[in-house]
């Protein structure tokens, strides 16, 4: 009995270990082939070094990452730029997933500037590092998205997410047949506001009566709460539903009630191909091959960038395949007319939905106006929750 | 149509991942194993659905691969806080950890797949005829039905049976249970494995009804909720219901109060459920103040048969 008992709790402490060291192993595979990519990029390096006296010296870039290039969403469109740099130079870019948004991101860009000519750091609340760095590596070059702090190392980078707002708000509004769309906002910061405002005009421009319902869920990513938002907006019975969100719940529950969806950031249509419209998506990487570019050619100087329509950073998905021509034409022809500066976004008289003029007739707003945006535009029903 | 069975609807929708978690956590505290694996444990449920979902095509092999799998899991939560004794916070920490990771490695080929299931779902006969709440029970879908069976069926089975009874002895004093010749291990590892499975299920609905793709750490922090939840309904399987419930349709009532314009700050609708559990805490508490605590009191603490006090 006591060599039975014995007995067992070995093997059960073996089946343990087995278990662990399966773990184990398949976590440190999974370090093995990214310590593999690590190398070759060393390899590439050092061929590049080697061909110096040759050619102009090939930048080393690095791009800080605040998610994983499988998000589906915004980490997955600088991936893409990230990509289109890997291949219009022949170099291979360093990239660091995951990396949160405090201490961490310093030490990061810290071991990153030490071997490296160009970062990329993709998310706004990487701000105040990168400028710490940068001091101490003045010989790095630094580009910040989202941001608005420079310096002589240190250039900015966004996108005039308004102006593919406005194109998708155009679609909508010549879908939504009964006037009612509801758009899910994931927080009310200046840059959603001024998609929603942008979304809302360019509906209202092609459908005067139209009405955006606007339920702000309060999180980037949690499919359960954004499908509850979701559908709070479907029961009111809406003809178009928009998701400014990271996940494509959205869509899919607008999809299940047979209702025009759209999403964010990526295109979106294989989670809802029957309902799906289009959505605002982003394209760094025109951008990113300029300025490594300008890097090569020793003029690169600090700026801040905002690209748009005009230089395709901003940009629509692919239609869905039920969209009919008639939209998509329309859409392109504002598309032209934003591009030539004929439509002007946020052009006066423009009051917000609690009656205030806010701009005056013949004044539009600057981009800094824009970027920093805390009303809602005639049209939009809901709030700004106040502190 | 009104509001408030609308809430209701998506109360019972968002509620049932909830639901299934809850029941799978009551389990293993009855038998007096803590499990703050439950989180890990859902999201590797929902990557083991998708995935077989995918590949096979076949509803019922997904869910039976899950129960597999969360089984698994639940297998070496016990070996380890049962036979080896470990710490079960630290362990089913560990867990979350764990299958929060591997989740998110498992799931990068199937990430974004969109899965088209179709869950049988019906009106349920009489109930669905009942004017202003018979909306609820339209359209029910098996995963719900079947998650308000199990409870009223873990209901009966811990209170009106001997099992169940010494599911509690266990729970409560294991040395006294072991005396009476009833097996510490033998139970605690029944119910640990069981529950756990419950928790795959969860993570199971998630996936395969309620946001059909996978998506990275999609649970979003519910098994932590689930986990608060087991405690509001004081390890009651008819309360789990409810509490489930309740919590799935706040988030709903949030947002429809937005559209109603009160102004009421949104932040402060996401504290309700936790203010609300401090409250039922607090009441239940002082209504029992007189009487021995519910809660199981070997919870948490590991069984040493020669051990003495």
């Amino acid at each position: 009995m006591e060599f039975r008992k014995k007995w067992i709790s070995q093997f059960l402490f073996a089946t343990f270990m087995l278990v662990l060291l399966f773990a184990l192993t398949a976590c440190s595979q999974g370090s093995d082939s990214s310590e593999g990519t690590k190398e070759k990029e060393e390899n590439t390096a050092a061929e590049n070094s080697s061909d110096d006296s040759k050619e102009k010296k090939m930048p080393r870039v690095a791009f800080v990452y605040i998610g994983v290039p499988s998000d589906g969403g915004w980490t997955k469109t600088h991936d893409e730029g990230r990509e289109l740099v890997d291949k219009t130079f022949g170099i291979k870019s360093t990239t660091v997933e995951n990396v949160p948004e405090g201490p961490d991101a310093e030490r990061v860009l810290e071991e990153l500037a030490q071997d490296h000519d160009i970062i990329f750091a993709t998310s706004y609340g990487y701000m105040d590092y990168v400028i710490n760095v940068a001091k101490k590596y003045p010989n790095v070059t630094f580009l910040h998205a989202t941001g608005y702090k420079k310096a002589e190392n240190v250039g900015t980078y966004q996108v005039k997410g308004w102006e593919s707002s406005y194109l998708a708000g155009t679609a909508a509004g010549l879908l939504a047949k009964n006037g009612k769309i509801g758009y899910v906002g994931a927080f009310p910061i200046p840059e959603v506001i001024y998609s929603i405002n942008a979304f809302t005009l360019a509906a209202k421009a092609v459908n005067p009566d139209v009405e955006v319902s606007v339920v702000w869920s309060n999180t980037w990513f949690d499919p359960t709460a954004e499908k509850q938002a979701a559908e709070t907006l479907l029961d009111q019975g809406i003809d178009v539903l928009a998701n400014y969100q990271d996940s494509p719940t959205g869509i899919q529950a607008a999809a299940e009630r047979n209702v025009w969806g759209m999403g964010n950031d990526a295109d979106m249509s294989a989670y809802a191909p029957e309902t799906y419209i289009t959505n605002p998506i982003i394209n760094w990487g025109d951008y990113y091959v300029q300025t490594v570019q300008s890097w090569i050619d020793g003029r690169w100087k600090s700026e801040s960038y905002l690209g748009g329509l005009k230089e395709g950073m901003a940009n629509i998905a692919p239609f869905g395949k039920n969209v009919p021509d008639k939209v998509k034409q329309k859409v392109e022809e504002v598309r032209k007319s934003i591009i030539s500066g004929e439509t002007v976004i946020f052009k006066g008289p423009l009051y917000d939905n609690t009656g205030q003029l806010r701009v005056a007739e013949g004044e539009s707003l600057t981009d800094e106006q824009i970027l920093s945006m805390d009303w809602l535009v005639e049209g939009v029903k809901g709030s700004i929750p106040k502190n | 149509m009104d509001v408030i069975p609308l809430i209701l609807v998506a109360a019972i929708s968002g509620g049932t991942t909830l639901l299934f978690a809850v029941l799978g956590g009551i389990l293993n505290e009855k038998a007096g194993v803590t499990n703050l694996g439950t989180e890990g444990i859902m999201l590797m449920g929902a990557v083991i659905s998708a995935t077989t979902y995918i590949r096979t095509e076949s509803i019922l092999f997904a869910v039976f691969v899950t129960l597999i799998v969360a089984g698994i899991l639940g297998l070496v939560h016990a070996i380890l806080c049962v036979t080896l004794r470990t710490n079960q916070t630290v362990t089913g920490l560990a867990m979350t950890l764990f299958g929060t990771g591997f989740s998110a490695y498992l799931g990068k080929p199937v990430a974004g797949l969109p899965i088209s299931a179709k869950i049988p779902s019906f009106d349920i006969p009489g109930l669905s005829a009942i004017p202003f709440i018979g909306v609820m029970f339209q359209q029910f879908n098996l995963f719900i039905l079947s998650s308000i069976l199990l409870a009223i069926f873990l209901y009966v089975y811990m209170f009106k049976t001997s099992w169940g009874l010494h599911l509690k002895a266990v729970g409560d004093n294991p040395s006294t249970s072991d005396a009476m010749g009833i097996s510490v291990v033998g139970i605690r590892y029944f119910h640990v494995i069981a529950g756990s499975m419950l928790m795959g299920l969860a993570g199971c609905y998630l996936v395969m009804v309620y946001s059909p793709s996978w998506i990275e750490g999609m649970t979003a922090g519910r098994g932590w909720i689930a986990i608060a939840l087991i405690i509001f309904a004081r390890w009651n399987p008819l309360f789990a219901i409810f509490g489930s419930y309740f919590f799935g349709g706040l988030d709903s009532l949030g947002f429809r109060l937005q559209l109603v314009e009160i102004a009421v700050p949104s932040y402060f609708l996401k504290m309700i459920p936790y203010i609300a559990t401090i409250l039922v805490l607090m009441f239940i508490g002082w209504k029992n103040r007189h009487k021995p605590s519910i809660e199981p009191k070997s919870l948490g603490i590991p069984y040493f048969r020669e051990q003495r006090f």
